[in-house]
């Protein structure tokens, strides 16, 4: 059951209770997760812990996922990092402006866990 | 009186009934045998002399074959083919309504519909994109149904869950639910604040006009001993916009009704300038009085100083758009740069028949803040129609539904050509 075998992961998320239960989903599959509730420190936050997968909120105080997936895209280090963006409007225009800015997976409000655990899976796992 | 486009259809269908063969009458009204084919398929226009000498051959009065009223739903046709594109036959629009009426006014009311529900979709989508209350609302909603849902999953789904975890999710999972209550609550009041009818999506403006057209364009009520505005039944008007428009529009008329009597009205000779001199009044409320009097067969448009519609009173064959903007060769937007000074034109639709106007247009600037406020100009625009044939200025009622392909002033390609008629450089 639990695949995550210890893999970390960067939950940037500014809705605590949201954050809190997808720490223990991804907890009893087995991964290390990292919390950060604000958008302004996310990106140095990303190169210092250098997690195996980031989950990023669409809108977070300070600066907005778009803004931060731009600058991982940008910086060759987490240029590859896989990414899942979160997002509370299901937006179409929402959904494009992600892919194009480079995520790899996105997952709208509310989600059910074992979308979310799937979706961490996929991505992270080899 | 407007001459409809239909004239080929009429011309066609009252020959079959007299038996007689293209060619005979071609000859005995003086025309080649192929030119009486092209008229009778619409595809030339007719002069008002080869019309008068065909109903002469018909033995018909000549409004026989030119019809009235149906120059409009021609126009509608058109642009409902301008506006969905396709592959729909829209030199043959006349014929379309000649020999088909009920289908074609099917296609226009459909049109219409549609055209609603459009701005109906937009104004949605622009609510759920732009309405930054909206948008919280719907994040917070959003965020806590997400929240509750993950953790309500989790306390269901966990067996072996420790005590100090459920006792955190249970109480995150009722501050939440708390919150999702608050946040749908505020959600429902916002969206009761939306009325039924803008969510319709029919513009203010067209509910106005709607609502004047009911009334013939008249508001008998205004004129002494009518019962004045309390009169007015403003219950044909669903949103509080157009509500809104409608009342400041009849404030303005009782106000023109009160300056300028009826007797002074039917005195000045349909002349805006004469009727305001003699009562002391503005040009433009007399345009107004005169477009609003009992009966009156003009047309008229007011626009602001950027060009933007306030108000269309209709009149066959004169094609207006519904939105967007109009034809820049109209005199009122010639009037529009000289405030105060008369511009006057005979102006020729395009048709296979040409349809032509005596157009008269106005613009007085204001200044309703005083010396230092900004200067307000409004331009109105007086359209009579006239019969017969003569040098005009060739117009279109917006490029996207003119034919005249070599228009200066075009503004965007049209989806109409028709190389029959010239633009304004050379209308024969």
């Amino acid at each position: 059951m639990a695949e995550g075998a210890g893999r970390h992961v960067l939950l940037i998320e500014d809705e605590p209770n949201i954050a809190e239960a997808i720490r223990f989903i991804l907890m009893r599959d087995g991964w290390q997760i990292s919390l950060q509730d604000d958008g302004t420190g996310a990106v140095a936050q990303v190169r210092s812990l250098a997690p195996d997968l980031v989950i990023l909120d669409l809108m977070l105080p300070g600066r907005s996922g778009l803004e931060i997936l731009a600058d991982l895209r940008a910086d060759p280090a987490t240029a590859a990092l896989p990414v899942l963006m979160l997002s509370a409007k299901g937006l179409a225009r929402d959904r494009e402006a992600a892919e194009r800015a480079g995520a790899n997976a996105f997952m709208t409000k509310p989600f059910s866990n074992a979308e979310m655990l799937a979706q961490v899976r996929a991505l992270a796992l080899p | 009186m407007a001459v409809a486009v239909l004239a080929g259809a009429r011309v066609r269908e009252r020959r079959l009934a007299l038996g007689l063969r293209q060619a005979d009458v071609a000859r005995a009204a003086g025309i080649s045998g192929s030119y009486l084919n092209l008229i009778e398929h619409d595809r030339r226009r007719i002069g008002a002399e080869v019309l008068g000498r065909l109903a002469r051959v018909l033995e018909v009065p000549v409004v026989a074959l030119t019809g009235t009223g149906e120059a409009a739903l021609v126009d509608e046709l058109r642009a409902v083919a301008a506006v969905a594109g396709g592959a729909a036959e829209v030199e043959r629009a006349g014929e379309l309504l000649g020999r088909f009426p009920g289908w074609a006014a099917l296609i226009a009311a459909q049109a219409r519909k549609v055209g609603q529900l459009e701005r109906a979709v937009e104004a949605l989508n622009d609510r759920i994109g732009h309405d930054p209350h909206l948008s919280q609302a719907l994040h917070e909603v959003l965020s806590s149904a997400s929240s509750v849902r993950s953790t309500a999953a989790i306390l269901a789904e966990t067996e072996d869950i420790e005590a100090d975890w459920r006792a955190r999710f249970h109480a995150n999972l009722q501050a939440d639910s708390l919150r999702l209550v608050a946040g749908t609550e505020a959600l429902v009041a916002y969206l009761d604040t939306v009325e039924a009818a803008e969510a319709q999506g029919v513009a203010p403006l067209e509910e106005v006009e709607d609502w004047l057209a009911g009334q013939g364009w008249h508001l008998a009520a205004l004129e002494p001993g009518g019962g004045g505005v309390a009169a007015l039944d403003f219950g044909g008007l669903a949103s509080g916009a157009a509500r809104s428009l409608a009342r400041d529009w009849v404030v303005q008329a009782a106000a023109d009704a009160a300056a300028m009597p009826l007797a002074a009205v039917a005195a000045c000779g349909g002349d805006p300038v004469v009727l305001a001199r003699s009562c002391g009044a503005g040009v433009l409320a007399a345009m107004r009085r005169l477009a609003m009097r009992p009966g009156a067969a003009e047309g008229f448009v007011l626009c602001d100083g950027s060009g933007a519609i306030l108000l269309r009173k209709p009149v066959a064959g004169f094609a207006m758009p519904r939105g967007g903007a109009a034809c820049p060769l109209w005199p009122l937007y010639a009037a529009l740069a000289r405030p105060g000074t008369p511009v006057a034109a005979t102006g020729a639709m395009p048709g296979p028949v040409p349809r032509l106007f005596a157009l008269r247009a106005w613009c007085e600037a204001s200044h309703p803040a005083g010396f230092g406020g900004p200067e307000v100009r409004q331009a109105g625009m007086l359209i009579a129609p006239l019969e017969g044939d003569g040098p005009a200025l060739a117009l279109g009622g917006s490029c996207r539904i003119c034919p005249r392909a070599d228009c200066p002033a075009r503004r965007e390609p049209s989806i109409l050509s028709d190389p029959a008629l010239p633009g304004p450089s050379g209308r024969g």
